[in-house]
């Protein structure tokens, strides 16, 4: 059965479509203006030539742009055992702190005090503590300094995602818990099953933030003397003393957060439509 | 045969209030027994109890003749035996239809996932909701996601369900569908312990009614007798409320 639309409804939807193409025409035509404002101001700047020259030099571009480009590879693949690092450990942290029972108080405690420490160390210090302190006790056979650096990322970052998580978890409805309970499920299998899946789901936008943060972060591992595109562009630097190396890094790093950003917007449009059905209001 | 559940001199208090004070409950199997009484009288607790979601002061709960309040039993085993519907149907809203229903069955007892689906299709069906096996519970009206809620509670065929007043949470008009299902359980057999305001339903479906005043039992029959002749002052004051209607 197929419903034959009124004239009524007909001349709305000619109205919303009109509006629709309108709204797409100002909007492109205004972030043309803006764009072409700010560029002919910078243009017309005393120093644009000799910036233009150090920042933006297309030759050196083409030059470096090879080495820059390995060099992110190492950020890529110490950010990803890192992310994973991360993740387990935040939610080892975030599950301790939300134990009840006095039997766990001095793990709660320990948690505890662990992610109000190491959310305030400035990373920089936590890879020079780790990257140096650790092979300076001698304790320890050689390690890699791209280790040492992802452990690093791990031990900071994973204060900053345990809070998060924590938060996520606790707004999961303690009926939920009761419900799982009743029906048998046991304490690590109500976490796992019930209250995890809700909280993290909350907390999304929030984790994709720390997790593009920290891709950034990663580029500071090149002070432990790892070959990353940031340490990659600082060598170029130091042959021709023109910054267009730092600006590919630059630019390759915001073309690595892209799809993340994207993955966020479209799981949370996601879970609007499926919460709202239909109309956003 | 030992019958289905016996709680025997069952106490549980919140600091220096004492909400049960020593009820013996019988049930049968196959026998519906429904527990009334004001708001605050224990019913939801005396449930609680039996669940082991909630630990008793005194008292002993037994399950098919195994004493459940002994601290060395296994909780989850003893919940997984045992079926409850909330007033509040506290359906997992990040799983599908389907996944709620299925869940204690492939977690707690690890049957097998398409036999465990199949089974939960198969309850879907009985109850008129198969069309929403992969739809998530907020798509569905409370009278539907109240009736979800009893087939997730009966997908792993609990030896007794406990419901508290599922339908105090439903639009009149919802009430219907799922009172219901809970007589064709009855029908098929069940064994039901629980608490309800609806007294016309209590009657027609109810082997045997229980009135709790207060965290004890104060009279206790055939629906007939309890609801109709009742013989304790309390009873007829209560039940005179609900007859001014
Ligand atoms: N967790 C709790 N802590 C303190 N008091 C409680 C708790 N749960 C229930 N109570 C109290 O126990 C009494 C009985 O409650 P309940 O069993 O829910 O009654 P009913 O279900 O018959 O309305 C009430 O006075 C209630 O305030
Ligand atoms: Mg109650």
């Amino acid at each position: 059965m197929s419903h034959e639309p009124s004239a009524v409804e007909l001349e709305r939807r000619a109205y919303r479509r009109g509006r629709s193409v309108r709204s797409v025409v100002v909007a492109v035509v205004s972030s043309l203006v803006v764009v072409a404002a700010v560029w002919l101001f910078v243009v017309n700047t005393k120093g644009w030539a000799a910036a233009q020259r150090t920042f933006f030099d297309p030759a050196e571009a083409a030059k470096t742009f090879p080495a820059v480009l390995a060099g992110l590879w190492v950020n890529v693949y110490v950010l990803f055992f890192a992310a994973i690092g991360v993740a387990v450990f935040a939610t080892l942290l975030a599950v301790i702190r939300t134990l009840r029972g006095p039997v766990f108080a001095p793990l709660r405690f320990l948690a505890a005090a662990y992610t109000d420490l190491f959310r305030g160390v400035p990373m920089i210090v936590l890879i020079y503590l780790v990257g140096f302190g650790i092979p300076a006790l001698g304790v320890l056979p050689l390690i890699d300094p791209r280790i040492l650096g992802g452990v690093a990322l791990v031990i900071g970052y994973s204060a900053y995602v345990a809070e998060v998580l924590r938060a996520g978890i606790e707004s999961v409805h303690p009926s939920q818990r009761l419900a799982a309970r009743s029906l048998g499920l046991s304490y690590a299998q109500t976490l796992r099953l019930v209250v995890l899946p809700q909280g993290v789901r909350r907390v999304v936008p929030a984790l994709v933030n720390d997790f593009v943060s920290m891709q950034k972060d990663v580029g500071l591992i090149s002070i432990l003397g790892v070959v990353d595109a940031i340490s990659a562009a600082n060598i170029a630097k130091a042959i021709s003393f023109n910054y267009t190396s730092f600006v590919i890094a630059g630019l390759l790093f915001i073309l690595l957060s892209l799809p993340f950003i994207q993955l966020t917007n479209h799981l949370e449009r996601r879970a609007l439509a499926r919460q709202q059905q239909g109309a956003v209001v | 045969m030992s019958p289905v559940l016996r709680t025997e001199g069952v106490v549980k208090a919140f600091g220096d209030r004492v909400v049960l004070d020593g009820v013996d409950v019988t049930v049968s199997q196959h026998e519906v027994v429904v527990l009334i009484g004001a708001s605050g009288s224990g019913k939801s607790t005396l449930l609680r109890t039996i669940n082991l979601l909630e630990p008793i002061d005194d008292g002993r709960i037994w399950l098919a003749g195994e004493d459940v309040s002994d601290p060395r039993v296994d909780v989850d085993a003893v919940r997984g035996r045992i079926g409850v519907v909330f007033q509040q149907f506290n359906l997992f809203p990040h799983l599908s239809v389907l996944d709620n229903v299925t869940l204690a069955a492939r977690h707690v007892h690890r049957t097998p996932k398409a036999e465990a689906e199949e089974t939960g299709r198969r309850l879907l069906e009985r109850v008129g909701l198969a069309d929403f096996a992969k739809a998530y519970p907020d798509r569905l009206s409370g009278g539907q996601q109240q009736r979800v809620a009893i087939v997730r509670a009966i997908a792993t065929n609990p030896e007794l369900l406990l419901l508290d007043e599922i339908t105090s949470a439903l639009d009149p008009q919802l009430v219907g569908e799922v009172l219901d299902l809970v007589a064709e359980l009855k029908e098929q057999g069940s064994t039901i312990l629980m608490t309800t305001h609806e007294m016309h339903f209590a009657e027609h479906a109810a082997d045997r009614v229980v009135f709790l005043k207060d965290g004890r039992i104060a009279e206790e029959g055939p629906p007939a007798q309890v609801l109709r002749d009742p013989q304790h002052e309390d009873t007829r004051a209560f039940l005179a409320r609900f007859r001014d209607r």
